[in-house]
């Protein structure tokens, strides 16, 4: 009886949404690898896609709270494979951000720390006997959620490091934070970022400044930015048709299947595809957010709220990259973009959200 | 702790924190970070209008511009062959390195300039050249790259590297001869800015190859084909994925020469280490058998760029290796203009065969005194030993009676002191004064006395080695004089006639025979079994009284000419050789004799067969 009433009770039309998007996703990656080395990798999405709704069906069936419960054990392991990833990994293009695994496939930690993060933000905030946050408790969550981020960042992968913090943001919005100290973050943030720019590598600045001007540097760092703003512009309102686009068929769009999927999407599907995608990121995010809404307590809401901050900050850096309003970084769009730790791990926060949802009935 | 279901509750008491479950503080903030989730979507999907919707052609044009290349397919240059079909002028394929402009970026310039050895101002300026120019026109940047450089090229060539390098097939021009005939070949090169501006080139473009010199210019129309356009689909690194249309290049035309290589060869190496040059010519047909010019230049070294070092060196070498002495070099024919001047006298009925002179040395004509080449002189001569003698005395006496303006008609119906319209670039007409000449061009009335110099090859006459096979040629044809040309061709060659008498012709030329045969000054152009006629010269260029003190470098020292022809009757080769400074007319002798030989000694080897082929192109036997 309880097993038939969980499966009922899901959130389909959430699911049912992440699915036709990873279904358009999987069909770009087929258009955009066809005749490359990565000719494969639709159809490995598809098992990506099958390990992600078992991934979503373990996140779903073990209690929240007892995940809440288990917290400190869990950051304590994500530490543990934040420390060991820059031992153990494998150098790509300059970082190590993939632990190897058997048959060739890689584990990427990072992505697996999002969902711990938004374990760690709800707890620590459901936990508060108040609605306003003091000082020592802005400072405790920003250590909690800055340690992963540096040791991501150090890997280094800034961008992945970056989609911690809307978690910290969401979580600190909503756990009452003092317009003071807003406003003391927005002078002390002002008052760091011309620090930052003396931390940041040199390939890092290169792309900051080529999202300030493109045609710096056409060839080179500004030339993804071009490429896939010429394959977005190209595309109209109506889009070549699949596998027409000549910037995605012709490899002139760079890292077509992961990185640029939404450009090459944009020019086989025209804006019309564009507005219809974004129409269902838009239900997708709206059902996560009416998940948190009718969430039993604080916590669930807190974990809901987390997802939602996380995908919405993807999709805002992916898809303005794309087109040419957000600099270069790696983030990946979700439940699109080819890659296995991603898919599972968007699947797994879908997962949180339906878990929360499964609770609120009262038995 | 309300909404937990009993089932789940019991392990995880212990570990379970205190959860508040007061929500609704939260409802409002969660409405707000739902407009922030609409902000973020219209953020993007604006984002995606302006591409999309507002800049859709920008973009679309730039995605063309991507993709879609145009690229030149060279024609191959035509080949140049010999009378028997020899190749002279060959091509080889090659990769020719272009710079397309319709995706160029001013800014790689410099990085291209560097990787591949060029001169970057050089190479901006080129760029510049084409500015008024359909983007579809490429820059032609190297022909024949080091491995070096293509691998500079293999590894730049991407989208994301320098998209705008484009290797394509061509076919380069080769000399295999290297210097054989290089003054008559010319050379190709890439046309320059002076070129582009005169009116003779202007249908071409900047990077267009012309012929600069020889035959390579004077015929680039027939050579240089119709260059074809591909219109091609290419990916990011440059591959071609489809071709989208071709117009195939029109081959040149195959040049087919009169020159005969084997003749050639013999007249370069006859004059090997020597200045000056060669003609040889069919008279009957004005086929040029063979042109040589020393010294000479190796063509292949101009194809593409020539160094500048090399270049300047060419340029001031005081041999004037560029300079193509056949028909540039403007000289004073000496004793080679007296049949000329026999004729005159002949066909003036100013002496018959019974006229003679007498030479003791020399003679005072107008109050000086003239010299005889021979002290002692030669005492009592009729026309015959003048001419084999070289009598000068006879010649001064002779054009003393023609006066100036007769011997002026006479050299110019012999084609002296003009152009004999030979097909080849540059060629020069020499001087034949005359009274109307002066006055014009000196103001000044001529003198008699200046006569007398004239009549000996001196004086202000001046010939082309051209020139004067051509005039000595139509002579032994009995006053048919053919244009030169070198290109094989089916119709004859214009000709211009004389009214002349057979009876004087023939006794001009039997003097010539008597030159070479019968103890004459050019005894060293005779061959057993071959009937040589032939005339030295000896022509000063400065007064005998400068050279004697010593002044003098060598180049004034006199230069030594002889023409000849043969066989007697019916002349199928008439040879002109000079010989700048080399003292006596006898030194050129053997230079004519040599190549006249070969070509009788060819034509005994091949037969009757060459003969007939010959004799088919022969004119009418003149009448008399």
């Amino acid at each position: 009886m309880a097993t038939y009433r969980r499966i009922r009770d899901l959130d389909w039309p959430l699911i049912l949404l992440a699915i036709v998007i990873t279904a358009l996703g999987v069909l770009q990656i087929y258009s955009a690898t066809l005749d490359t080395i990565h000719q494969a990798s639709w159809w490995k999405q598809l098992v990506w896609l099958a390990v992600g709704l078992m991934g979503m069906w373990l996140m779903a069936r073990i209690d929240y709270h007892n995940l809440l419960g288990q917290v400190p054990v869990l950051y304590a392991v994500a530490l543990g494979f934040l420390v060991l990833t820059p031992i153990m990994g494998t150098l790509i293009w300059g970082s190590r951000r993939w632990i190897p695994l058997p048959f060739g496939f890689g584990f990427q930690p990072s992505e697996f720390v999002k969902l711990v993060i938004i374990l760690v933000v709800a707890r620590y905030l459901s936990e508060l006997k108040s609605d306003r946050l003091e000082l020592r408790d802005l400072v405790k969550l920003a250590m909690l959620v800055g340690i992963p981020f540096l040791l991501v960042a150090s890997q280094p992968d800034l961008g992945t490091s970056l989609t911690y913090l809307p978690v910290l943001a969401v979580g600190i919005y909503l756990g009452g934070l003092r317009w003071q100290h807003a406003a003391a973050i927005s002078v002390l943030a002002a008052a760091l970022l011309p620090l930052g720019w003396f931390a940041l590598a040199d390939y890092q600045k290169a792309r900051l400044e080529v999202f300030v001007d493109p045609a710096k540097d056409p060839q080179g760092r500004g030339y993804q930015v071009i490429q896939s703003k010429i394959a977005v512009g190209a595309g109209g309102i109506w889009g070549k048709g699949v596998t027409r686009g000549s910037q995605t068929q012709l490899r002139f769009l760079p890292v077509t299947h992961t990185d640029f999927l939404i450009s090459a999407f944009a020019e086989e599907h025209g804006f019309f595809g564009v507005v219809v995608l974004f129409g269902l990121y838009f239900l997708l995010l709206m059902q996560i957010v009416q998940n948190a809404q009718s969430a039993p307590d604080r916590a669930g809401m807190l974990i809901c709220m987390g997802v939602c901050a996380i995908l919405l900050f993807h999709l805002l850096v992916n898809a303005g990259m794309a087109v040419g309003r957000m600099p270069v970084t790696g983030i990946p769009m979700p439940l699109m973009s080819y890659g296995g730790s991603s898919m599972i791990s968007v699947f797994m926060m879908l997962g949180l959200v339906n878990n929360v949802r499964l609770r609120r009935f009262v038995s | 702790m309300r909404h937990i279901p009993e089932e789940r509750q019991p392990d995880a008491t212990l570990t379970r924190p205190l959860l508040r479950d007061d929500m609704k503080f939260a409802a409002v903030k969660i409405a707000g970070f739902q407009w922030v989730i609409v902000g973020v979507f219209l953020f993007l999907i604006s984002g995606f209008w302006d591409l999309q919707i507002r800049n859709e052609e920008v973009y679309n044009e730039k995605a063309q511009a991507n993709q879609i290349k145009s690229l030149p397919i060279p024609a191959p240059r035509g080949k140049i062959l010999d009378r028997d079909g020899r190749v002279i002028v060959d091509n080889h394929a090659s990769f020719r390195l272009i710079l397309s402009r319709e995706n160029l970026q001013e800014d790689h310039l410099g990085p291209i300039a560097q990787g591949l050895n060029l001169d970057p101002a050089e190479l901006l300026a080129k760029v510049k050249r084409f500015q008024k120019r359909p983007t579809y026109f490429t820059i032609s940047l190297k022909e024949e790259l080091t491995p070096a450089e293509l691998t500079f090229v293999e590894a730049h060539r991407g989208q994301d590297a320098f998209p705008e390098l484009e290797l394509i097939k061509s076919q380069y021009r080769i000399y295999p001869g290297g210097g054989l005939g290089g003054h008559l070949l010319g050379y190709v090169g890439e046309i320059n800015d002076t070129e582009l501006n005169s009116a003779e080139w202007a249908a071409y473009n900047p990077g267009d190859v012309i012929g600069k010199t020889g035959i390579e210019r004077y015929y680039n129309e027939l050579l240089k084909g119709v260059d074809g356009q591909r219109r091609v689909r290419v990916d990011n690194r440059m591959n071609t994925r489809e071709v989208l249309g071709v117009k195939e290049a029109v081959p040149g035309q195959d040049l087919r020469l009169t020159i005969d290589l084997d003749l050639q060869v013999v007249a370069e190496l006859a004059m090997e280490g020597k200045r000056g040059a060669v003609v040889a010519l069919a008279p009957q047909t004005g086929e040029v058998l063979a042109l040589v010019s020393t010294p000479s230049f190796d063509p292949n070294h101009f194809v593409g760029r020539i160094d500048t070092r090399e270049w300047n060196q060419l340029q001031s070498d005081p041999g004037r290796p560029l300079f193509n002495r056949a028909l540039q070099a403007q000289l004073a024919p000496g004793s080679t203009f007296k049949p000329i001047m026999l004729l005159a006298a002949l066909e003036e009925g100013i002496i018959d065969d019974s006229f003679t002179v007498s030479c003791g040395g020399g003679a005072t004509f107008y109050g000086r005194y003239f010299r005889c080449h021979k002290r002692g002189g030669h005492g009592r001569v009729d026309l015959t030993r003048a001419m084999a003698q070289s009598c000068d005395v006879f010649f001064y006496t002779i054009g003393n009676r023609l006066g100036i303006d007769r011997i002026a008609k006479y050299s110019e119906m012999a084609g002296l002191g003009q152009k004999t319209g030979i097909d080849l670039p540059q060629e020069k007409e020499g001087l034949v004064p005359s009274s109307t000449w002066k006055i014009r061009r000196l103001r000044e009335k001529w003198y008699a006395g200046e006569t007398i110099s004239v009549a000996i090859g001196q004086g202000a006459l001046t010939v082309t080695p051209l020139q004067l096979a051509h005039a000595i040629g139509g002579i032994a044809t009995g006053g048919v004089w053919m244009q030169p040309h070198l290109v094989k061709s089916d119709t004859p060659a214009p000709a211009r006639r004389a009214e002349l008498s057979l009876e004087n012709v023939n006794k001009v030329l039997y003097s010539m025979y008597a030159v070479v045969n019968e103890g004459g000054t050019g005894g060293s152009a005779r061959v057993a079994g071959l009937e040589i006629s032939g005339k030295t010269g000896t022509a000063q260029r400065a007064s005998d009284a400068l050279v004697k003190s010593g002044k003098l470098g060598s180049d004034y020292h006199d230069d030594a000419w002889f023409v000849g022809f043969a066989p007697r009757q019916t002349p199928e080769i008439v040879v002109a050789a000079l010989f700048e400074n080399g003292e006596h007319g006898n030194l050129a002798g053997p230079i004519v004799r040599d190549v006249i030989k070969a070509y009788f000694d060819k034509k005994k080897s091949q037969g009757d067969a060459g003969g007939a082929r010959l004799a088919r192109r022969l004119p009418a036997e003149p009448g008399p």
